[in-house]
């Protein structure tokens, strides 16, 4: 991979008193796809668009990989980028909608109750939008830590306890057999209970 | 009767995917009476399965990976 050791000498070039991070395009896709995919699915609740979002995202980090400074961590990095798409995304829809009519209403003209603003605050006692952020941090959390699994483990992990795979086709796929998966799946999952332990549990 | 706690924790783990046979369960549960190592292993390992159902996690396909590393490949 040329670009690597090209940015990485310009890198040191510049920077050759704070070398702390480095940009490693080659293992964006492993060690960022999950967790970025988990925020933009977020974001954009629709698999296919949030797929499409990080694509773009790892392709503009490469375009735009001269300007990264090396301040942030590699995937705070990735992220920003990733959230800039978002708010792309969300601009061209709307510009596709029509734009006629822009309607700020507080309620419905049908409503008894009138248009007090007293009326349109939050419930204070639901816990939905609270449990909802909390649900993502948690996933993005368990992200992080399957990013740090060997590669073999991470991959068991995620296609059988998020895909849904089956043992036999896992054992297939990866000519492994079902012992070896268990062991696998054993040590997965310890080693992310330790990974979460601090905060989670 | 009695199983190591290699084999009780193999079956916990199958147990969290709905893959430990009822007999297989019998013998765990009998372990976890008696060890409790496991059965605090046990209870975190359940723990741990309801945060990652909780959690919603979505992940992309290998062949989505493929795809996305082709990509930053040709970009190189």
């Amino acid at each position: 991979m040329r670009i690597v050791s090209v940015n990485s000498v310009t890198f040191n070039q510049h920077q050759k008193s704070m070398a702390i991070h480095k940009l490693q395009p080659d293992t964006w896709v492993d060690n960022y796809g999950d967790y970025l995919f988990n925020f933009a699915v977020g974001r954009v609740s629709d698999s296919e668009i949030a797929k499409d979002l990080v694509s773009e995202t790892f392709l503009a980090g490469l375009k735009s990989a001269k300007n990264y400074k090396g301040e942030a961590a590699e995937r705070t990095w990735l992220i920003a980028i990733l959230k800039r798409k978002v708010i792309d995304y969300y601009r061209k829809i709307n510009s596709k909608k029509g734009k006629a009519e822009v309607r700020v209403n507080y309620s419905s003209p049908s409503n008894p109750e009138g248009d007090w603003l007293e009326e349109r605050v939050a419930d204070p006692y639901s816990m939905l939008e609270n449990s909802a952020m909390e649900n993502e941090e948690l996933g993005l959390a368990i992200q992080e830590c399957i990013a740090k699994l060997p590669k073999k483990q991470s991959m068991v992990f995620t296609m059988k306890t998020i895909q849904g795979i089956s043992t036999e086709d896992i054992c297939n796929e990866l000519g492994i057999n079902p012992s070896n998966l268990w062991v696998m799946i054993h040590r997965a999952r310890t080693a992310l209970m330790g990974c979460l332990n601090q905060n989670w549990f | 009767m009695m199983i190591s706690c290699e084999k009780a924790a193999t079956i916990c783990n199958k147990a969290q995917y709905r893959e430990a046979t009822f007999f297989e369960i019998l013998k765990l549960k009998f372990h976890v009476l008696i060890c409790k190592t496991c059965a605090k292993f046990s209870k975190q390992n359940t723990a741990f399965t309801s945060l990652c159902e909780k959690a919603n996690l979505r992940s992309l396909s290998e062949q989505d990976k493929l795809k996305m590393k082709q990509e930053l490949n040709k970009g190189h």
